[in-house]
């Protein structure tokens, strides 16, 4: 399966599962969604659990957030993460407060999913990475799957987790993973262990990293599109890096991160998201804080520039191979 | 300044509206379109919307000046219905009265009366059934009492105190009952109206019979919320009651800061093609007609209704607020609906149902009822007595389902600073 299939198969798997699993966005019913992630579950399990919504994101999630005190499982889809700033007071104030403000009395079990990130020449309103606003609210979890077989199980973990969980999808990597040469074809997933998904129930935990190549010289910590980014440099360059796919940013499994870079001595942090206040930040002073006496070199952030993301010079935005390979040069030059 | 020099064309204004009186000027509503009492048909509830494009432009009123109950909106309440109805919007007042002191007090750092607004709340209340779902502002505390939810629940939320299920998290008045069909309010405004139109939604999906109701005050109808749940409940013909209670201010600015000079509030329904009822809010059997009808339509598959509330709003905003600031200190006196209360106690006198001495022995009984109330509640704490009722561990919990490691470990550490403060 690639990406799309296997989130199409966990929505399937919990819909099948659980009458209270319901499907709601634009143009996610008949047609099955722009990317077809939603495809064929309209027809499969019916129109008023997979539907149509208005144009409106505060609509979208508001709804959604009502469904879920009802008793349901909702799962609204935001087109692109670039729209989800009209729905962002519902997912803010509403459902990430709402088991804390009721004492547990209301709870909010939805999952929102988005795809998000640039690469595809989606211009400065198709491309930008919003985790770093999401991470920042009490009460929000945050999930990036890098893999088909992640995203799944990390799906359909987020869809039976008790609370408010977003879901980001990196649409850059849908079809296959990429290793940040934008003038090098997509490798199919068909090629790569992890599109070998089962067609039934499985979970990935939240809150889990994954040490997706071992090393011994350099901690890189990455998730999403990035991680592909991070494999395909340490390919190239022989570095011997250990990669953590952080998978989950909120709850950070801050032990696997920890444990890496109290080894390698060293820490390179890329993310696609704008640099200032970024994830990568949190990230830093996390390792920065409980690692320092093992630190050889100053923590890198390798990230997109602090600009919206250009249209024509998206590939000069993209924290790509050469910037990463600088950064892992500079922590390992002492 | 742009060059308008050479250009025949005179310069356009900017229209900002004022409210028409301010302090210190006489007040008349002289010029107030107000229909008599039962002067608006009732139109049948499985109406089409295009047929109901005229009655957001009126107001539907069933209590004459001399508190008879007339015309085809008269919901024929029988008299202890009419008494139960009578007795919690006087107990909401008793209520009011007690907690606006206890603020005054010091015993807790805000309240917010709906005086004068009684009807909005309670004879929707009755209207409703038990179990339809409730997503409420901060000025529908009659629900709760129309409930029978005990008070002293209520007044422990307001005091913080060891009795408070919400474990002292929420601004006094922002109430949450579960099991009285009563959503946890919250202070962004009008996010509970797209909330009330997905419960529906979810209801109608599932088959179930239960509807939803929503409150926004008419400032809070400005709100992108306001829209996105009207577009929702529209398209889905969700089985949803949405109120406008149209108080006539949004602390201090006056409904036409939110469009009313140019259009009802009522009337933003046609736009969507949905239902839309005017009421005269201070005429409680008013209140309950249209809610039942309202119900009736959604209960039938006919989709939303909206439902204005014309109103006023009595007190200040909220113990933090200054009325006298902003408009004049006898408008609320000179309000033409005159008070609910009063109204309904008349209308019950009238048909032979009540009488004075009953009526005084009932304020009075209720006032006891909310003394005792109030004295079990405080032996619990109260905000400024006892500060810190909840464990100080509280503040961790139930940010999540479960706590995550990261919180396990900021508990740790308020832990250890307030073992070395020695508190």
């Amino acid at each position: 399966m690639n990406m799309i299939q296997a989130i199409n198969s966990a929505l399937d798997v919990c819909m099948t599962r659980d009458e209270a699993v319901v499907v709601l966005g634009e143009d996610v019913g008949y047609f099955g969604g722009v990317f077809r992630a939603t495809a064929g579950l309209q027809k499969k399990h019916g129109k008023t659990r997979v539907f149509d919504t208005p144009i409106n994101e505060c609509g979208i999630i508001g709804v959604a957030v009502g469904m879920a005190t009802y008793g349901l499982r909702p799962v609204p889809e935001i087109q692109f993460a670039d729209y989800i700033y009209p729905g962002m007071d519902q997912l803010i104030s509403e459902a990430a407060r709402l088991r804390y403000r009721s004492a547990g009395e209301w709870t909010c079990p939805i999952t929102v999913r988005s795809p998000f990130g640039g690469g595809i020449f989606g211009g400065q309103t198709h491309s930008q990475s919003p985790e770093g606003i999401f991470t920042h609210v009490a009460g929000l979890k945050t999930v990036i799957p890098s893999n088909p077989y992640d995203a799944k199980g990390l799906l359909i973990a987020a869809i039976e987790d008790p609370d408010p969980v977003l879901f980001f999808e990196p649409k850059r990597i849908y079809n296959g993973p990429f290793d940040g040469h934008y003038d090098r074809p997509v490798q199919p997933w068909s090629k790569h262990g992890s599109s070998e998904v089962p067609d039934g129930h499985y979970t990935v935990p939240l809150g889990k990293a994954a040490v997706v190549r071992a090393g011994e010289a350099v901690t890189v910590l990455c998730y999403g599109t990035m991680v592909h980014v991070a494999l395909g440099v340490a390919a190239e360059t022989g570095i011997d890096a250990e990669i953590i796919d952080l998978r989950t940013l909120v709850p950070l499994d801050i032990e696997t991160i920890t444990a890496s870079v109290e080894k390698t001595g060293r820490c390179v942090i890329v993310h696609e998201a704008t640099r200032t206040g970024g994830f990568g930040a949190e990230l830093s002073a996390q390792v920065q804080e409980r690692c320092f006496h093992h630190l050889e070199a100053p923590i890198e952030r390798v990230t997109g520039w602090d600009t919206p993301y250009p249209h024509s010079l998206e590939w000069a935005y993209f924290p790509g191979p050469v910037r990463l390979t600088q950064a892992l040069h500079r922590v390992l030059k002492d | 300044m742009a060059d308008t020099a050479g250009r025949n064309t005179r310069p356009l204004a900017l229209h900002v509206p004022e409210p028409r009186f301010r302090p210190g000027d006489a007040v008349s509503f002289d010029d107030l379109d107000l229909p008599a009492a039962g002067a608006v048909g009732r139109p049948p509830v499985d109406a089409a919307p295009a047929a109901l494009r005229d009655y957001p432009y009126t107001l539907i009123r069933v209590l004459d000046p001399e508190g008879r109950a007339v015309g085809a909106w008269d919901p024929r309440l029988a008299p202890d219905r009419l008494v139960r109805m009578l007795r919690g919007m006087m107990l909401t007042r008793a209520y009011d009265d007690r907690m606006f002191r206890a603020q005054r007090q010091g015993k807790t750092s805000f309240y917010m009366k709906c005086t004068g607004e009684e009807a909005v709340a309670v004879a929707a209340a009755h209207a409703l059934h038990r179990d339809d779902m409730c997503f409420p502002s901060y000025r529908q505390q009659g629900l709760l009492i129309a409930r029978d939810w005990p008070l002293v629940d209520m007044m422990c939320q307001i005091y913080s105190n060891a009795g408070d299920r919400m474990k002292g998290r929420q601004l006094p008045v922002m109430y949450s009952s579960k099991e009285a069909g009563f959503f946890s309010i919250s202070g962004n405004l009008a996010t509970q109206y797209p909330q009330a139109v997905g419960w529906a939604m979810a209801s109608a999906a599932r088959g179930d019979t239960r509807i939803a109701a929503g409150w926004v005050g008419e400032g809070s109808t400005a709100e992108g919320d306001f829209h996105a749940a009207c577009i929702f409940a529209a398209v889905y013909r969700a089985p949803v009651i949405l109120n406008i209670v149209n108080n006539q201010w949004a602390i201090s600015s006056f409904s036409g800061i939110a469009g009313a000079e140019a259009t009802t509030f009522a009337a933003r329904a046609n736009g969507y093609g949905v239902a839309g009822l005017r009421v005269d809010g201070n005429d409680p059997l008013a209140v309950f007609a249209a809610t039942e009808w309202a119900a009736e339509r959604a209960r039938g598959n006919h989709g939303p209704t909206i439902i204005e509330h014309f109103t006023y709003r009595v007190e200040a905003h909220s113990t933090s607020d200054d009325p006298s600031a902003y408009r004049p200190a006898d408008e609320a006196r000179a309000f033409p609906l005159g008070d609910p209360i009063e109204r309904l106690k008349q209308h019950l006198i009238l048909i032979g149902a009540w009488d004075e001495a009953r009526h005084e022995a009932l304020r009075a009984e209720l006032v006891e009822q909310v003394r005792a109330a109030g004295r079990e509640a405080e032996a619990l704490g109260t905000l400024s007595g006892t500060a810190f009722n909840h464990g100080f561990e509280t503040i961790f919990e139930d940010v999540f389902a479960t706590m995550p490691p990261h919180l396990k470990e900021q508990s740790e550490q308020m832990a250890e600073e307030r073992r070395v403060a020695g508190v």
